[in-house]
């Protein structure tokens, strides 16, 4: 227990060191998009019935960060120490595949939770934001933020240079996240790119999240949440398996 | 039981094999030498000894347990150095001595990890970042790194590699008290004189395969006595001298020889043939000499 205490706590060290760049600039990044979007687009559109566009924005916004967050974690991480090579500091040990995850996974959690909040806290002030079911909203942000950073594992593990994970984030974390309906419900696509973004799980995430603020959703939350958490299952696997096999770890 | 138990060790990487057919016995307490030149496999079987690198077959344990197998026993067992000066650049030595304790389940133990700092010279830098730290200080981190959890094995890849004179004392001072505390101790370096003076015992590698494995004491013996060497001109060396000689180190021509007195005859023949002795020197054989023969042998 004091191996996976150790490297959780080294793993939330690490970006705590670096705070600016690792928790305020997100918070920053996603208080812009509430500016300006909330500016340009509240008096004009309204997705759910009695919300605000801004307020309908907000929640979208926090589990974007959430989920970036928890993948830049666990990912820049591992292709840091692989490539500077001070991960042999933690082959050398007897951690077990378990601890690592855990660490890794829990320290991702940690990082999208805080940014997450940050986001809240610095964007509540502008509506009023209602929150229905609180206990909606904890789960699908924990669940989220576990599910990325299991991702995160994974990408860190394949990646031989940071132009990989860049890539990773760049063409696939991103995309998803914007299409998964942070700044718009799903039933605002024409029918062909509604049925695209049901193949997208950031969109689960998102719409289950969103209904726990305001207890509208564009699908059930009890389905969004099943297979949310058969995406963290799934991710889970994968990435345990890579870290018991020593793929891309020990040659 | 073993420390180090290496049996049969195959390693293949594409076309490459590292090591073929590696058998190996450590005994504790034993401060032992591995030795070769470039690429012959030390890192190789050190990497898998401590379970960085997968061996293609065979076997390897650790004080009795499995590196594969029984893995978080092996390694809470065993210390490595690595031969790479790598750090994480996010944290104090302290901070990355600490954590180092804690990755192997153990407490909290600030005395312990005062007096290795200590030991290993790195006391007044125990809040410096690693980042600010030189070459030197960070090897000694790396050292620090390897001991916090009082390993039985301690493993030292060319620990010396491009370190200072006091570093060296420091460290073999520190590693010698290790040694005589009863911990086995393994180490790579190409200062075949640290070797000569340190190791009970030495295995040399070649393409991955061991090509010698005795007492420093045997080792040295095969070199019977001194060798004589010539810097040499005018005529070839007469074919009765032939079997005296050694490996030739240009442009010396080297020969094997008992005791002083062999030294005039084997003149005398050389003057004789009409050889002119442009330069002459005396020496006690020493492990390089036995390292260059082995290794020329071993062809």
């Amino acid at each position: 227990m004091i191996g996976f205490q150790t490297l959780f706590y080294k793993e939330i060290l690490r970006f705590w060191k670096v705070a600016t760049q690792t928790v305020t600039a997100p918070v920053l990044t996603a208080l812009l998009y509430v500016l300006i979007f909330g500016h340009v687009l509240d008096a004009h559109v309204q997705v759910f019935q009695g919300v605000r566009y801004t307020a309908f924005l907000i929640p979208g916004l926090v589990m974007m960060s959430i989920l970036q967050n928890a993948f830049a974690n666990s990912s820049s991480s591992l292709i840091q120490s692989k490539i500077t090579g001070n991960l042999v500091f933690i082959l050398l040990t007897p951690l077990s595949y378990w601890e690592w995850f855990a660490a890794y996974v829990l320290a991702s959690v940690v990082r999208g939770i805080a940014v997450g909040v940050g986001v809240l806290v610095f964007t509540v002030w502008f509506v009023d934001l209602s929150f229905v079911a609180p206990l909606w909203i904890l789960t699908f942000a924990l669940l989220g933020a576990g599910m990325l950073g299991a991702l995160g594992i994974i990408a860190g593990i394949w990646a031989e240079k940071f132009d990989h994970i860049a890539a990773f984030q760049n063409f696939i974390i991103m995309p998803a996240t914007f299409l998964s309906g942070v700044f718009y419900s799903l039933h605002s696509l024409p029918p062909i790119w509604l049925t695209v973004s049901r193949f997208n799980p950031f969109f689960y995430m998102i719409d289950g999240f969103r209904y726990g603020f305001f207890g509208q959703s564009d699908i059930n939350p009890l389905q969004s949440l099943l297979i949310v958490f058969a995406f963290f299952i799934l991710l889970s696997g994968v990435a345990l398996g890579m870290l018991k096999s020593g793929y891309k770890l020990r040659n | 039981m073993s420390a180090i138990q290496i049996s049969r060790i195959k390693k293949n990487y594409a076309t490459l094999q590292a090591l073929d057919d590696v058998s190996l016995t450590i005994e504790q307490g034993e401060f032992f030498g591995l030795l070769g030149p470039n690429g012959a496999g030390k890192t190789t079987l050190i990497s898998i000894i401590a379970g960085l690198v997968r061996a293609s077959s065979g076997h390897v344990s650790v004080m009795g347990h499995d590196v594969v197998a029984d893995y978080r026993a092996a390694r809470s067992q065993l210390g490595v150095v690595p031969q790479e000066l790598v750090f994480d650049p996010f944290f104090t030595v302290q901070e990355t001595l600490r954590m180092q304790l804690g990755y192997f389940g153990l407490p909290r133990n600030d005395a312990w990890l005062d007096e290795v700092m200590e030991n290993l010279g790195l006391s007044d830098k125990a809040n410096a970042n690693m980042r600010s730290l030189s070459g030197g200080m960070k090897r000694r981190v790396l050292i620090a790194q390897a001991l916090v959890h009082k390993p039985p094995v301690i493993i030292l890849d060319e620990p010396t590699a491009g370190v200072d004179v006091e570093l060296r004392q420091t460290l073999w001072k520190f590693i010698n008290r290790l040694n005589r505390d009863g911990h086995t101790i393994v180490l790579t370096t190409h200062y075949l004189e640290e070797a000569e003076e340190l190791c009970h015992r030495i295995a040399m590698l070649k393409s991955g395969q061991v090509v010698a494995l005795d007492t420093t004491r045997a080792l040295l013996q095969r070199i019977a006595g001194s060798q004589l060497k010539l810097r040499l001109s005018g005529a070839p060396i007469p074919i009765s001298l032939h079997p005296q000689q050694a490996l030739a180190e240009s442009p010396y021509t080297i020969f094997r020889i008992n005791n002083s007195s062999d030294v005039e005859p084997i003149l005398a023949s050389l003057r004789q043939a009409g050889c002119v002795v442009d330069d002459l020197q005396l020496q006690q054989a020493d492990l390089e000499d036995v390292f260059i023969q082995i290794m020329g042998e071993a062809k």
